[in-house]
Protein backbone atom coordinates (compact mmCIF):
# COMPACT_ATOMS: atom_id res chain seq x y z
CA UNK A 1 0.00 0.00 0.00
CA UNK A 2 2.67 2.51 0.95
CA UNK A 3 4.71 1.65 -1.78
CA UNK A 4 1.38 2.73 -4.33
CA UNK A 5 1.09 5.58 -2.53
CA UNK A 6 4.84 6.99 -2.82
CA UNK A 7 4.89 6.13 -6.57
CA UNK A 8 1.72 7.78 -7.36
CA UNK A 9 2.47 10.66 -5.58
CA UNK A 10 5.97 10.51 -7.76
CA UNK A 11 3.58 10.76 -10.70
CA UNK A 12 1.85 13.61 -9.80
CA UNK A 13 5.28 15.36 -9.12
CA UNK A 14 6.68 14.81 -11.98
CA UNK A 15 3.65 15.97 -14.07
CA UNK A 16 3.73 19.28 -12.81
CA UNK A 17 7.21 19.94 -12.62
CA UNK A 18 7.86 19.70 -16.64
CA UNK A 19 5.88 21.54 -18.31
CA UNK A 20 7.84 22.51 -21.84
CA UNK A 21 7.72 19.00 -23.65
CA UNK A 22 5.03 17.16 -22.08
CA UNK A 23 3.29 16.08 -25.00
CA UNK A 24 0.30 13.84 -23.91
CA UNK A 25 -1.23 14.85 -20.54
CA UNK A 26 -3.91 12.44 -19.09
CA UNK A 27 -5.85 13.77 -16.05
CA UNK A 28 -7.75 11.75 -13.73
CA UNK A 29 -9.59 10.04 -16.69
CA UNK A 30 -12.59 7.75 -16.07
CA UNK A 31 -13.55 5.40 -18.87
CA UNK A 32 -16.41 3.21 -19.17
CA UNK A 33 -18.05 1.40 -21.97
CA UNK A 34 -21.25 -0.55 -22.72
CA UNK A 35 -21.44 -3.98 -23.45
CA UNK A 36 -24.71 -5.22 -24.09
CA UNK A 37 -25.80 -6.72 -20.33
CA UNK A 38 -23.09 -4.40 -18.78
CA UNK A 39 -21.53 -0.93 -17.81
CA UNK A 40 -18.19 -1.78 -17.53
CA UNK A 41 -15.66 0.64 -15.83
CA UNK A 42 -12.39 0.32 -17.41
CA UNK A 43 -10.31 3.11 -16.01
CA UNK A 44 -11.00 5.46 -12.98
CA UNK A 45 -8.80 8.36 -12.16
CA UNK A 46 -5.95 7.61 -14.06
CA UNK A 47 -3.21 10.05 -14.53
CA UNK A 48 0.17 9.98 -16.51
CA UNK A 49 2.13 12.34 -18.38
CA UNK A 50 3.88 11.24 -21.25
CA UNK A 51 6.91 13.60 -22.37
CA UNK A 52 8.48 14.45 -25.47
CA UNK A 53 10.36 11.19 -26.99
CA UNK A 54 9.14 9.16 -24.62
CA UNK A 55 8.76 5.49 -24.73
CA UNK A 56 5.99 5.30 -22.88
CA UNK A 57 4.46 1.71 -22.02
CA UNK A 58 0.75 0.97 -20.56
CA UNK A 59 0.97 -2.44 -18.96
CA UNK A 60 -1.15 -4.42 -17.34
CA UNK A 61 -2.90 -7.33 -16.70
CA UNK A 62 -6.39 -7.87 -19.18
CA UNK A 63 -9.25 -6.24 -17.66
CA UNK A 64 -6.88 -3.17 -16.52
CA UNK A 65 -8.37 -1.20 -19.76
CA UNK A 66 -5.17 0.06 -20.88
CA UNK A 67 -6.49 -0.58 -24.76
CA UNK A 68 -9.67 1.78 -23.58
CA UNK A 69 -6.73 4.17 -22.29
CA UNK A 70 -5.11 3.91 -25.52
CA UNK A 71 -8.18 4.65 -27.81
CA UNK A 72 -9.22 7.32 -25.33
CA UNK A 73 -6.05 9.05 -26.40
CA UNK A 74 -6.90 8.32 -29.50
CA UNK A 75 -9.85 10.09 -29.15
CA UNK A 76 -12.26 6.73 -30.48
CA UNK A 77 -13.74 6.78 -26.61
CA UNK A 78 -14.64 9.95 -24.88
CA UNK A 79 -13.78 10.30 -20.95
CA UNK A 80 -16.52 10.15 -18.54
CA UNK A 81 -14.75 12.40 -16.27
CA UNK A 82 -11.15 14.37 -16.35
CA UNK A 83 -9.42 14.85 -19.72
CA UNK A 84 -6.68 14.01 -22.12
CA UNK A 85 -4.88 16.95 -23.65
CA UNK A 86 -2.59 15.96 -26.33
CA UNK A 87 0.02 18.42 -27.53
CA UNK A 88 -2.05 21.47 -25.94
CA UNK A 89 -5.53 20.30 -27.36
CA UNK A 90 -7.79 18.55 -25.48
CA UNK A 91 -8.85 15.80 -27.60
CA UNK A 92 -12.75 15.37 -28.70
CA UNK A 93 -12.47 12.97 -32.08
CA UNK A 94 -9.93 10.68 -33.49
CA UNK A 95 -7.12 12.29 -35.70
CA UNK A 96 -4.00 11.88 -37.66
CA UNK A 97 -1.82 13.69 -34.56
CA UNK A 98 -2.71 10.32 -33.03
CA UNK A 99 -1.61 7.89 -35.49
CA UNK A 100 -2.83 4.73 -33.92
CA UNK A 101 -1.16 1.20 -34.99
CA UNK A 102 -3.67 -1.97 -33.89
CA UNK A 103 -2.87 -5.94 -33.09
CA UNK A 104 -4.99 -7.54 -35.82
CA UNK A 105 -3.43 -7.66 -39.37
CA UNK A 106 -6.95 -6.35 -40.91
CA UNK A 107 -6.27 -2.94 -40.08
CA UNK A 108 -4.52 -2.81 -43.19
CA UNK A 109 -6.65 -2.27 -46.05
CA UNK A 110 -6.56 -5.53 -48.07
CA UNK A 111 -7.65 -3.47 -51.48
CA UNK A 112 -4.64 -1.64 -51.54
CA UNK A 113 -1.16 -2.08 -52.07
CA UNK A 114 1.89 -1.29 -49.19
CA UNK A 115 2.56 2.16 -51.35
CA UNK A 116 -1.17 2.70 -51.62
CA UNK A 117 -2.07 2.01 -48.22
CA UNK A 118 0.94 4.07 -46.41
CA UNK A 119 -0.60 6.99 -49.01
CA UNK A 120 -3.80 6.81 -47.94
CA UNK A 121 -3.76 8.75 -44.50
CA UNK A 122 -1.49 11.48 -46.22
CA UNK A 123 -4.15 11.72 -49.06
CA UNK A 124 -7.14 11.59 -47.05
CA UNK A 125 -6.13 13.55 -44.50
CA UNK A 126 -4.68 16.36 -46.65
CA UNK A 127 -1.40 16.77 -44.71
CA UNK A 128 1.40 16.20 -47.30
CA UNK A 129 0.23 16.27 -51.13
CA UNK A 130 1.97 15.60 -54.71
CA UNK A 131 5.99 15.46 -54.93
CA UNK A 132 6.11 15.84 -51.05
CA UNK A 133 3.69 13.06 -50.05
CA UNK A 134 5.49 10.40 -52.76
CA UNK A 135 8.94 10.74 -50.97
CA UNK A 136 7.42 10.25 -47.81
CA UNK A 137 5.75 7.12 -48.79
CA UNK A 138 9.08 5.91 -50.38
CA UNK A 139 10.93 7.05 -47.69
CA UNK A 140 8.51 5.21 -45.10
CA UNK A 141 8.48 1.84 -47.41
CA UNK A 142 12.31 2.21 -47.23
CA UNK A 143 12.37 2.83 -43.29
CA UNK A 144 11.03 -0.47 -42.85
CA UNK A 145 12.61 -2.11 -45.52
CA UNK A 146 10.11 -3.40 -47.55
CA UNK A 147 10.99 -1.40 -51.24
CA UNK A 148 10.70 -4.91 -52.80
CA UNK A 149 6.99 -5.24 -51.80
CA UNK A 150 5.63 -1.95 -52.72
CA UNK A 151 3.54 -2.73 -54.68
CA UNK A 152 2.06 -6.16 -53.65
CA UNK A 153 -1.06 -6.70 -51.77
CA UNK A 154 -1.62 -7.19 -47.86
CA UNK A 155 -2.58 -10.69 -47.96
CA UNK A 156 0.58 -11.52 -49.95
CA UNK A 157 2.61 -10.49 -46.80
CA UNK A 158 3.52 -12.15 -43.93
CA UNK A 159 2.87 -10.71 -40.00
CA UNK A 160 5.46 -9.32 -39.25
CA UNK A 161 5.82 -7.56 -43.12
CA UNK A 162 2.27 -6.47 -42.25
CA UNK A 163 3.18 -5.09 -38.77
CA UNK A 164 5.64 -3.01 -40.17
CA UNK A 165 3.48 -1.25 -43.13
CA UNK A 166 1.22 -0.39 -39.99
CA UNK A 167 4.04 0.92 -38.41
CA UNK A 168 5.17 3.18 -41.61
CA UNK A 169 1.94 4.18 -42.33
CA UNK A 170 1.51 5.63 -38.99
CA UNK A 171 5.02 7.11 -38.68
CA UNK A 172 4.85 8.67 -42.01
CA UNK A 173 2.16 11.43 -40.88
CA UNK A 174 4.34 12.48 -38.07
CA UNK A 175 1.87 12.18 -35.66
CA UNK A 176 2.11 14.08 -31.96
CA UNK A 177 2.48 10.40 -30.76
CA UNK A 178 1.99 6.78 -32.25
CA UNK A 179 -0.53 4.83 -30.46
CA UNK A 180 0.68 1.37 -30.26
CA UNK A 181 -2.31 -1.31 -29.11
CA UNK A 182 -0.50 -4.23 -28.63
CA UNK A 183 1.06 -4.11 -32.09
CA UNK A 184 3.48 -7.05 -31.86
CA UNK A 185 0.67 -10.07 -29.79
CA UNK A 186 -0.43 -11.56 -33.02
CA UNK A 187 3.46 -12.27 -34.30
CA UNK A 188 5.29 -15.51 -33.46
CA UNK A 189 7.83 -15.03 -31.07
CA UNK A 190 11.18 -15.16 -33.20
CA UNK A 191 9.19 -12.32 -35.49
CA UNK A 192 8.33 -10.45 -32.53
CA UNK A 193 11.58 -9.83 -31.18
CA UNK A 194 12.85 -8.72 -34.29
CA UNK A 195 10.14 -6.00 -34.64
CA UNK A 196 10.99 -4.86 -31.07
CA UNK A 197 14.50 -4.19 -32.11
CA UNK A 198 13.57 -2.89 -35.40
CA UNK A 199 11.19 -0.58 -33.34
CA UNK A 200 13.74 0.82 -31.22
CA UNK A 201 16.23 1.04 -34.04
CA UNK A 202 13.70 3.37 -35.96
CA UNK A 203 12.82 5.12 -32.74
CA UNK A 204 16.99 5.80 -32.76
CA UNK A 205 16.78 7.63 -35.75
CA UNK A 206 13.56 9.66 -35.15
CA UNK A 207 12.92 10.02 -31.64
CA UNK A 208 9.02 10.29 -32.24
CA UNK A 209 7.42 9.82 -28.93
CA UNK A 210 4.96 6.09 -28.70
CA UNK A 211 2.36 5.48 -26.50
CA UNK A 212 3.33 1.39 -26.28
CA UNK A 213 0.75 -0.77 -24.97
CA UNK A 214 1.17 -4.58 -24.20
CA UNK A 215 0.74 -7.24 -21.21
CA UNK A 216 4.45 -8.77 -21.35
CA UNK A 217 6.99 -7.75 -18.86
CA UNK A 218 9.78 -8.46 -20.78
CA UNK A 219 8.51 -6.35 -23.87
CA UNK A 220 7.65 -3.48 -21.95
CA UNK A 221 11.28 -3.31 -20.37
CA UNK A 222 12.51 -3.73 -23.63
CA UNK A 223 10.34 -1.16 -25.44
CA UNK A 224 9.92 1.11 -22.99
CA UNK A 225 11.51 3.72 -21.28
CA UNK A 226 9.00 4.71 -19.05
CA UNK A 227 6.50 2.55 -17.66
CA UNK A 228 2.87 2.76 -16.34
CA UNK A 229 1.73 -0.12 -14.20
CA UNK A 230 -2.04 -0.39 -14.38
CA UNK A 231 -3.74 -2.43 -11.74
CA UNK A 232 -7.28 -4.34 -13.21
CA UNK A 233 -10.71 -3.94 -12.64
CA UNK A 234 -10.82 -0.53 -13.16
CA UNK A 235 -7.78 -0.23 -14.32
CA UNK A 236 -6.09 2.49 -11.98
CA UNK A 237 -2.46 3.95 -11.48
CA UNK A 238 -0.17 1.10 -9.59
CA UNK A 239 3.57 2.88 -10.37
CA UNK A 240 5.11 4.33 -13.23
CA UNK A 241 8.74 3.20 -13.27
CA UNK A 242 11.66 4.21 -15.10
CA UNK A 243 13.38 1.42 -17.92
CA UNK A 244 15.34 3.56 -20.21
CA UNK A 245 18.85 1.85 -19.96
CA UNK A 246 17.14 -1.64 -20.37
CA UNK A 247 17.55 -3.70 -24.00
CA UNK A 248 16.57 -7.19 -25.32
CA UNK A 249 20.46 -7.71 -24.97
CA UNK A 250 20.33 -7.06 -20.89
CA UNK A 251 17.63 -9.90 -20.52
CA UNK A 252 20.12 -11.74 -18.56
CA UNK A 253 21.76 -8.79 -16.55
CA UNK A 254 20.66 -8.74 -12.98
CA UNK A 255 18.85 -5.44 -13.36
CA UNK A 256 16.63 -6.61 -15.84
CA UNK A 257 15.75 -9.37 -13.71
CA UNK A 258 15.09 -7.26 -10.11
CA UNK A 259 13.12 -4.66 -12.46
CA UNK A 260 11.16 -7.69 -13.95
CA UNK A 261 10.70 -9.28 -10.45
CA UNK A 262 9.27 -5.66 -9.26
CA UNK A 263 6.90 -5.54 -11.80
CA UNK A 264 5.66 -9.12 -11.51
CA UNK A 265 5.01 -8.20 -7.46
CA UNK A 266 3.58 -4.79 -8.37
CA UNK A 267 1.10 -6.62 -10.84
CA UNK A 268 0.05 -9.82 -8.70
CA UNK A 269 1.21 -8.44 -5.03
CA UNK A 270 -2.48 -8.54 -3.75
CA UNK A 271 -3.08 -4.91 -2.39
CA UNK A 272 -6.65 -5.20 -0.60
CA UNK A 273 -8.28 -3.13 -3.96
CA UNK A 274 -11.23 -2.49 -2.26
CA UNK A 275 -9.99 0.71 -1.00
CA UNK A 276 -8.09 1.13 -4.28
CA UNK A 277 -8.55 5.49 -4.01
CA UNK A 278 -4.87 5.78 -2.33
CA UNK B 1 17.19 -14.84 -10.86
CA UNK B 2 16.73 -17.61 -8.88
CA UNK B 3 13.55 -19.44 -9.74
CA UNK B 4 11.80 -20.42 -7.00
CA UNK B 5 9.55 -23.03 -7.93
CA UNK B 6 9.86 -26.50 -7.45
CA UNK B 7 12.45 -29.07 -10.06
CA UNK B 8 9.33 -31.18 -11.81
CA UNK B 9 10.44 -34.80 -10.49
CA UNK B 10 9.73 -37.83 -13.06
CA UNK B 11 8.33 -40.66 -11.28
CA UNK B 12 9.63 -43.26 -12.77
CA UNK B 13 13.19 -42.19 -14.21
CA UNK B 14 13.20 -40.73 -18.05
CA UNK B 15 14.87 -43.86 -19.92
CA UNK B 16 18.07 -41.79 -21.46
CA UNK B 17 17.54 -41.76 -25.45
CA UNK B 18 20.59 -41.21 -27.81
CA UNK B 19 20.46 -38.05 -29.75
CA UNK B 20 19.95 -38.41 -33.63
CA UNK B 21 21.97 -36.15 -36.23
CA UNK B 22 22.50 -37.37 -39.48
CA UNK B 23 22.40 -36.30 -43.42
CA UNK B 24 19.13 -36.29 -45.21
CA UNK B 25 18.52 -39.50 -46.49
CA UNK B 26 18.86 -39.72 -50.26
CA UNK B 27 15.72 -38.87 -52.13
CA UNK B 28 15.80 -39.53 -55.27
CA UNK B 29 13.87 -42.91 -54.94
CA UNK B 30 10.83 -40.82 -55.46
CA UNK B 31 11.74 -39.16 -58.85
CA UNK B 32 11.23 -35.91 -59.83
CA UNK B 33 10.26 -33.18 -56.94
CA UNK B 34 8.27 -31.57 -58.45
CA UNK B 35 6.69 -32.30 -62.22
CA UNK B 36 4.34 -30.99 -64.48
CA UNK B 37 0.92 -32.88 -64.85
CA UNK B 38 0.01 -34.81 -68.13
CA UNK B 39 -2.12 -33.07 -70.25
CA UNK B 40 -5.18 -35.05 -69.34
CA UNK B 41 -4.64 -34.63 -65.50
CA UNK B 42 -4.44 -30.83 -66.32
CA UNK B 43 -7.65 -30.86 -68.24
CA UNK B 44 -9.51 -32.51 -65.71
CA UNK B 45 -8.30 -29.66 -63.44
CA UNK B 46 -9.98 -27.27 -65.58
CA UNK B 47 -12.94 -25.94 -64.52
CA UNK B 48 -14.43 -24.76 -67.59
CA UNK B 49 -13.73 -27.96 -69.39
CA UNK B 50 -15.70 -30.30 -66.88
CA UNK B 51 -18.47 -27.78 -67.16
CA UNK B 52 -18.76 -28.32 -71.04
CA UNK B 53 -18.32 -31.75 -70.35
CA UNK B 54 -21.50 -31.33 -68.76
CA UNK B 55 -23.37 -29.41 -70.91
CA UNK B 56 -22.01 -32.15 -73.88
CA UNK B 57 -23.44 -34.74 -72.05
CA UNK B 58 -26.69 -32.80 -71.76
CA UNK B 59 -27.04 -31.89 -74.96
CA UNK B 60 -27.22 -35.23 -76.50
CA UNK B 61 -29.36 -36.53 -73.91
CA UNK B 62 -31.53 -34.32 -75.49
CA UNK B 63 -31.29 -34.43 -79.13
CA UNK B 64 -31.62 -38.25 -78.06
CA UNK B 65 -34.66 -37.84 -76.01
CA UNK B 66 -36.35 -35.32 -78.53
CA UNK B 67 -35.93 -37.85 -81.21
CA UNK B 68 -37.17 -40.95 -79.65
CA UNK B 69 -40.26 -38.80 -78.40
CA UNK B 70 -41.06 -37.58 -82.35
CA UNK B 71 -42.67 -34.63 -80.98
CA UNK B 72 -41.53 -31.61 -82.57
CA UNK B 73 -44.48 -29.22 -81.56
CA UNK B 74 -43.89 -30.03 -77.75
CA UNK B 75 -40.69 -31.06 -77.50
CA UNK B 76 -38.41 -30.11 -80.41
CA UNK B 77 -34.99 -31.62 -80.94
CA UNK B 78 -32.02 -29.82 -80.38
CA UNK B 79 -30.94 -29.02 -83.60
CA UNK B 80 -34.02 -27.83 -84.44
CA UNK B 81 -33.79 -25.22 -81.72
CA UNK B 82 -30.20 -24.23 -82.85
CA UNK B 83 -31.60 -23.30 -86.17
CA UNK B 84 -34.04 -21.42 -85.33
CA UNK B 85 -31.69 -19.71 -82.43
CA UNK B 86 -29.04 -19.26 -85.47
CA UNK B 87 -31.51 -17.91 -88.25
CA UNK B 88 -33.16 -15.26 -85.71
CA UNK B 89 -29.75 -14.67 -84.29
CA UNK B 90 -28.51 -13.87 -88.33
CA UNK B 91 -31.60 -11.95 -89.19
CA UNK B 92 -30.94 -9.62 -86.35
CA UNK B 93 -34.24 -10.33 -84.65
CA UNK B 94 -33.06 -11.87 -81.19
CA UNK B 95 -30.08 -9.07 -80.84
CA UNK B 96 -32.82 -6.53 -81.54
CA UNK B 97 -35.04 -7.92 -78.79
CA UNK B 98 -32.36 -8.59 -76.41
CA UNK B 99 -31.58 -5.01 -76.97
CA UNK B 100 -35.15 -3.79 -76.25
CA UNK B 101 -34.87 -5.84 -73.06
CA UNK B 102 -31.55 -4.51 -72.16
CA UNK B 103 -32.71 -0.85 -71.90
CA UNK B 104 -35.33 -1.10 -69.17
CA UNK B 105 -32.89 -3.92 -66.89
CA UNK B 106 -30.26 -1.35 -67.21
CA UNK B 107 -32.24 1.87 -66.29
CA UNK B 108 -33.89 -0.53 -63.38
CA UNK B 109 -30.61 -1.89 -62.32
CA UNK B 110 -28.82 1.65 -62.33
CA UNK B 111 -31.82 3.25 -60.30
CA UNK B 112 -31.86 0.28 -57.86
CA UNK B 113 -28.52 0.59 -57.04
CA UNK B 114 -28.10 4.27 -56.47
CA UNK B 115 -31.34 3.78 -54.13
CA UNK B 116 -29.73 1.05 -52.43
CA UNK B 117 -26.54 3.30 -52.28
CA UNK B 118 -28.35 6.25 -50.72
CA UNK B 119 -30.37 3.60 -47.98
CA UNK B 120 -27.95 1.62 -46.77
CA UNK B 121 -25.37 4.88 -46.07
CA UNK B 122 -28.44 6.52 -44.60
CA UNK B 123 -28.42 3.30 -42.79
CA UNK B 124 -24.80 3.15 -41.67
CA UNK B 125 -24.40 6.60 -39.98
CA UNK B 126 -27.76 6.86 -38.05
CA UNK B 127 -29.66 4.19 -35.92
CA UNK B 128 -32.72 5.60 -37.45
CA UNK B 129 -31.51 4.75 -41.03
CA UNK B 130 -30.67 1.73 -39.74
CA UNK B 131 -34.30 0.83 -38.40
CA UNK B 132 -35.65 2.40 -41.36
CA UNK B 133 -33.76 -0.07 -43.90
CA UNK B 134 -34.21 -3.06 -41.78
CA UNK B 135 -37.73 -2.66 -41.68
CA UNK B 136 -38.42 -2.16 -45.31
CA UNK B 137 -35.77 -5.01 -46.82
CA UNK B 138 -37.77 -7.59 -44.09
CA UNK B 139 -40.83 -5.95 -45.52
CA UNK B 140 -39.75 -6.02 -49.12
CA UNK B 141 -37.50 -8.75 -49.79
CA UNK B 142 -39.79 -11.36 -49.29
CA UNK B 143 -42.49 -9.56 -51.74
CA UNK B 144 -42.01 -10.85 -55.59
CA UNK B 145 -41.10 -8.23 -57.50
CA UNK B 146 -43.65 -9.22 -60.31
CA UNK B 147 -46.65 -9.09 -57.64
CA UNK B 148 -45.91 -5.47 -57.97
CA UNK B 149 -46.64 -5.27 -61.95
CA UNK B 150 -50.44 -5.03 -61.20
CA UNK B 151 -50.04 -1.99 -59.20
CA UNK B 152 -47.33 -0.44 -61.47
CA UNK B 153 -49.46 -0.89 -64.96
CA UNK B 154 -51.87 1.18 -62.98
CA UNK B 155 -49.45 3.98 -61.45
CA UNK B 156 -47.38 4.00 -64.93
CA UNK B 157 -49.25 2.67 -67.85
CA UNK B 158 -47.77 0.19 -70.61
CA UNK B 159 -44.71 0.65 -71.01
CA UNK B 160 -40.61 1.01 -69.88
CA UNK B 161 -41.52 2.81 -66.38
CA UNK B 162 -43.62 0.06 -65.24
CA UNK B 163 -40.77 -2.31 -66.00
CA UNK B 164 -38.59 -0.16 -64.58
CA UNK B 165 -40.60 -0.09 -61.31
CA UNK B 166 -40.45 -3.40 -60.90
CA UNK B 167 -36.88 -4.02 -61.84
CA UNK B 168 -35.99 -1.39 -59.45
CA UNK B 169 -38.16 -3.01 -56.66
CA UNK B 170 -36.28 -6.56 -57.33
CA UNK B 171 -32.77 -5.20 -57.19
CA UNK B 172 -33.02 -2.56 -54.64
CA UNK B 173 -33.80 -4.95 -51.34
CA UNK B 174 -31.06 -8.13 -52.54
CA UNK B 175 -28.23 -5.55 -52.96
CA UNK B 176 -29.42 -3.38 -50.07
CA UNK B 177 -29.29 -6.24 -47.76
CA UNK B 178 -25.73 -7.71 -48.72
CA UNK B 179 -24.94 -4.52 -48.84
CA UNK B 180 -25.55 -3.76 -45.01
CA UNK B 181 -24.42 -7.06 -43.79
CA UNK B 182 -21.41 -6.71 -45.52
CA UNK B 183 -20.86 -3.03 -43.54
CA UNK B 184 -21.53 -4.79 -40.55
CA UNK B 185 -18.70 -7.26 -41.08
CA UNK B 186 -15.95 -4.88 -41.59
CA UNK B 187 -13.41 -5.80 -38.52
CA UNK B 188 -13.45 -3.01 -36.08
CA UNK B 189 -9.88 -2.07 -36.71
CA UNK B 190 -9.92 -1.03 -40.17
CA UNK B 191 -13.02 0.98 -39.54
CA UNK B 192 -10.79 2.81 -36.70
CA UNK B 193 -7.92 3.28 -38.48
CA UNK B 194 -10.16 4.57 -41.22
CA UNK B 195 -11.62 7.14 -38.60
CA UNK B 196 -7.62 7.72 -37.32
CA UNK B 197 -7.20 9.50 -40.47
CA UNK B 198 -10.33 11.83 -39.76
CA UNK B 199 -12.87 10.35 -42.26
CA UNK B 200 -16.33 10.81 -41.52
CA UNK B 201 -19.68 10.36 -43.21
CA UNK B 202 -19.88 9.48 -46.90
CA UNK B 203 -15.81 9.97 -47.25
CA UNK B 204 -16.21 7.15 -44.76
CA UNK B 205 -18.26 5.02 -46.46
CA UNK B 206 -16.65 5.62 -49.66
CA UNK B 207 -13.23 4.97 -48.87
CA UNK B 208 -13.30 2.05 -45.86
CA UNK B 209 -17.14 0.41 -46.11
CA UNK B 210 -17.62 0.35 -49.55
CA UNK B 211 -14.04 -1.49 -50.43
CA UNK B 212 -13.94 -2.91 -47.24
CA UNK B 213 -17.37 -4.85 -47.80
CA UNK B 214 -16.90 -5.49 -51.54
CA UNK B 215 -17.22 -9.07 -51.45
CA UNK B 216 -20.64 -9.37 -49.92
CA UNK B 217 -21.41 -6.23 -52.39
CA UNK B 218 -20.38 -7.66 -55.36
CA UNK B 219 -22.77 -10.62 -54.15
CA UNK B 220 -25.60 -8.77 -53.86
CA UNK B 221 -24.92 -7.19 -57.32
CA UNK B 222 -25.10 -10.97 -58.66
CA UNK B 223 -28.38 -11.46 -56.73
CA UNK B 224 -29.87 -8.60 -57.84
CA UNK B 225 -28.77 -9.32 -61.51
CA UNK B 226 -30.55 -12.34 -61.75
CA UNK B 227 -33.92 -10.87 -59.79
CA UNK B 228 -34.16 -8.08 -62.21
CA UNK B 229 -33.60 -10.67 -65.49
CA UNK B 230 -35.90 -12.90 -64.08
CA UNK B 231 -38.63 -10.38 -63.21
CA UNK B 232 -38.06 -8.64 -66.43
CA UNK B 233 -38.45 -11.91 -68.80
CA UNK B 234 -41.30 -12.72 -66.20
CA UNK B 235 -43.26 -8.94 -66.88
CA UNK B 236 -42.12 -9.01 -70.50
CA UNK B 237 -44.63 -12.09 -71.10
CA UNK B 238 -47.32 -10.30 -70.00
CA UNK B 239 -47.54 -7.39 -72.09
CA UNK B 240 -43.79 -6.90 -74.03
CA UNK B 241 -42.21 -3.30 -73.56
CA UNK B 242 -44.71 -1.01 -75.00
CA UNK B 243 -47.66 -1.95 -76.78
CA UNK B 244 -45.96 -2.86 -80.17
CA UNK B 245 -42.75 -4.21 -79.62
CA UNK B 246 -41.12 -6.30 -76.68
CA UNK B 247 -38.04 -8.01 -75.69
CA UNK B 248 -36.88 -11.73 -75.35
CA UNK B 249 -39.50 -12.23 -72.60
CA UNK B 250 -42.50 -11.32 -75.97
CA UNK B 251 -40.49 -12.96 -77.95
CA UNK B 252 -41.13 -16.32 -76.20
CA UNK B 253 -44.57 -15.34 -75.98
CA UNK B 254 -45.16 -14.59 -79.43
CA UNK B 255 -43.74 -17.84 -80.47
CA UNK B 256 -45.81 -19.65 -78.50
CA UNK B 257 -48.98 -17.78 -80.14
CA UNK B 258 -47.72 -18.90 -83.04
CA UNK B 259 -46.66 -22.43 -81.89
CA UNK B 260 -43.39 -22.21 -82.87
CA UNK B 261 -42.17 -24.59 -80.46
CA UNK B 262 -38.39 -24.18 -81.49
CA UNK B 263 -38.51 -20.30 -81.36
CA UNK B 264 -39.85 -20.86 -77.81
CA UNK B 265 -36.67 -23.03 -77.26
CA UNK B 266 -34.52 -20.47 -78.91
CA UNK B 267 -35.84 -17.26 -76.78
CA UNK B 268 -35.48 -19.17 -73.11
CA UNK B 269 -32.02 -20.98 -74.73
CA UNK B 270 -31.00 -16.89 -75.46
CA UNK B 271 -32.31 -15.76 -72.18
CA UNK B 272 -30.04 -18.40 -70.20
CA UNK B 273 -27.31 -17.28 -72.26
CA UNK B 274 -27.77 -13.78 -71.23
CA UNK B 275 -27.76 -14.49 -67.97
CA UNK B 276 -24.82 -17.06 -68.33
CA UNK B 277 -22.70 -14.23 -70.14
CA UNK B 278 -23.48 -11.65 -67.43
CA UNK B 279 -22.36 -14.18 -64.99
CA UNK B 280 -19.31 -15.22 -66.31
CA UNK B 281 -18.18 -12.66 -68.37
CA UNK B 282 -18.61 -9.43 -66.29
CA UNK B 283 -19.16 -10.43 -62.53
CA UNK B 284 -16.18 -12.95 -63.24
CA UNK B 285 -14.22 -9.88 -64.66
CA UNK B 286 -14.73 -7.72 -61.88
CA UNK B 287 -14.07 -10.52 -59.12
CA UNK B 288 -11.17 -11.21 -60.68
CA UNK B 289 -10.28 -7.71 -60.46
CA UNK B 290 -10.86 -7.05 -57.40
CA UNK B 291 -11.68 -9.25 -54.19
CA UNK B 292 -9.15 -11.89 -55.95
CA UNK B 293 -6.77 -9.75 -56.30
CA UNK B 294 -7.26 -8.44 -52.81
CA UNK B 295 -7.11 -12.15 -51.23
CA UNK B 296 -10.55 -11.35 -50.31
CA UNK B 297 -11.77 -14.18 -51.44
CA UNK B 298 -10.13 -17.53 -53.08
Amino acid sequence: MDLAVADEAGCGELGMDVVGDEIVQVRDVTLQYKTPQHLVTATYKVSCTVERGDRYVILGPSGCGKSTLLKAVGGFIRPVSGRIVVNGREVVAPGPDRMMVFQEFEQLMPWKTVRENIRFPMWATGKYRGRDAEERVEQAIAKVNLTKFADVYPHMLSGGMKMRVAIARAMALEPDVLLMDEPFAALDALTRRQMQDELLLLWEQLRFTMLFVTHSIEEAIIVGSRILILSPHPGRVRAELDSDLLRYADVDSSEFGALSKRIHGLLFEKVDSAGGAA
Amino acid sequence: MTVTAPPIMFDPPRRRRPEIVQEPIDASGIGDVQRELAFWEWLLNNQAFRRVLVLAVLLVTWEAYARWADSPLLFPTFSETARAFLQDLLNGTLLDRTLTSLRPLALGYAGGLVLAGILTTFAVLSRVGADVLSTLTSMFNPLPAIALLPLALMWFGLGTPSLVFVIIHSVLWAVALNTLTGFRSVPETLRLSGRNCGLRGVRYVAYVLVPAAFPAILTGLKIGWAFAWRTLVAAELVFGVSSRSGGLGWYVFEARAEMDTPKVFAGLFSVILIGLLVESVIFRAIEYRTVQRWGMQN
